[in-house]
């Protein structure tokens, strides 16, 4: 990135944070187009230079797990959420990409959303992760965010023009690992698109990714294509997962998709040590593995123009 | 008299590999390391109870893919426990880590 604003004090003040632990994604819309851009650097960005924000995704919150590579996730969140609150205009929505909890207990659920009613955005969405929905009668969250969805799960909305699509996977998982959306959510999905005008900016979140970042771990939708059967006609598809507690990020036609960081720890990159899991790093080599993705809407407006670097 | 299975999701293969000793009590190895359950089959007698143990730092559920048990998530050191009464052939899996599959075939 060509940006030297990195040098700046409220610039490093913000990296501080991110330092610290993960921050979350925020979505500007730049020329129709959706660019996800590091919340640190849209909570620094006071003359308002990034774009409108229009929504936040946090992920992978993971309230409850207390091992080593993050002994203080209800921290890490706080940060966060201060990042939310830092921004020079309040975002309507945040969306939450799952993993809510680590272990689906009630107080888990019950200190997260504590933890986000201090968000000031209005409205906050949610799908669940494997780890939300992982008691044994598969209520816990449900009885939580249910609604939204009549307890199935998947439900959509529209904001400011933007059709938004909230989907399961990860429920009904098929031996061998890969997420699954199945025949029902996919049928609804079929009919929720129809006789929209191909237009329509379409946003579309689920917990697991919905491309194949890597099988062998299972980071992928086994039945996703026929999901992307029923969006590509669409001219701005924007496809929002967590789960690898990493960006990774692709374009396929009109169709971008990008998974978020985690607020709680960080994972190792596909493929990379015996599988995926917390990855634990020394304190002083934190900054190292985490890193940021800022966007130079100034220069390219209608391109992703993200810019990956760690923290180091 | 039923046996009563330990199967116990370890990080360290080796080191609780050798706690199989007491005639009743045989603590099978579930490696969450290469997210399998080690060993992937066991046999029992009908009336046995088998119980995971997740030794693992990562919590796993165990869930019958049939619908006959489904436990919630188990944290570091805690367990579950099913009794098979029926002669038959059971899968399992945990469904935070899908990769991980079992077999419980009861005699």
């Amino acid at each position: 990135m060509t940006d030297d604003s990195l040098d700046s004090p409220s610039r490093r003040r913000a990296l501080g944070c991110l330092a610290y632990g993960g921050a979350g994604t925020l979505f500007v819309l730049a020329g129709g187009v959706f660019t996800p851009l590091d919340l640190a650097a849209a909570a620094a960005d006071a003359d308002r230079r990034l774009g409108r924000p229009l929504f936040v995704q946090l992920s992978d919150t993971h309230i409850g797990f207390n091992k080593d590579a993050n002994p203080d996730v209800s921290a890490t969140l706080t940060r966060a959420i201060d990042l939310v609150n830092a921004m020079p205009e309040a975002p309507a929505l945040l969306i939450h990409t799952g993993d809510i909890t680590h272990l689906s207990r009630p107080a888990e659920f019950d200190l997260a959303q504590q933890l986000f009613s201090r968000i000031n955005t209005p409205e906050l969405h949610t799908v669940p992760g494997e780890h939300d929905t992982s008691d044994a009668t598969v209520s816990e969250y449900f009885s939580r965010f249910g609604k939204a969805s009549n307890n199935k799960g998947y439900y959509s909305f529209d904001h400011a023009g933007v059709h938004f699509i909230a989907l399961v996977n990860v429920l009904n998982f098929k031996p061998g690992g890969l997420g699954t959306l199945g025949a029902d959510q996919l049928e609804w999905v079929e009919n929720d698109l129809k006789g929209r005008s191909a237009s329509t900016p379409i946003v579309v979140f689920a917990h697991m990714p919905l491309w194949s970042v890597y099988e062998p771990w299972g980071w992928g939708t086994g039945d996703a294509p026929q999901l992307m059967a029923y969006l590509r006609r669409f001219g701005s598809v924007t496809v929002l997962n967590g789960h690898i507690h990493q960006i990774v990020q692709k374009v396929e036609g009109n169709v971008t998709f990008h998974t978020a960081r985690s607020t709680a720890y960080p994972q190792p990159a596909a493929g990379v040590g015996e599988g995926p899991g917390p990855l634990k790093v020394p304190a002083d080599q934190l900054a190292g593995v985490l890193g940021i993705s800022s966007v130079s809407l100034l220069t390219h407006p209608r391109s992703l123009a993200l810019a990956d670097r760690t923290l180091a | 008299m039923s046996a009563r299975i330990r199967l116990a999701t370890a990080l360290l293969v080796s080191l609780f590999a050798v706690r199989a000793g007491a005639a009743d009590e045989q603590i099978i190895q579930v490696s969450a390391k290469n997210f399998m359950f080690t060993p992937a089959s066991i046999t029992v007698k009908a009336g046995t109870t088998v119980t995971w143990v997740n030794l693992d730092e990562e919590p796993h559920t165990v869930f019958s893919d049939a619908g006959l048990f489904r436990s919630s998530a188990l944290d570091t050191k805690e367990d579950f426990s099913f009794k098979f009464e029926k002669a038959g052939t059971y899968h399992y899996m945990c469904t935070i880590h899908p990769r991980m599959l079992g077999t419980v075939v009861v005699e």
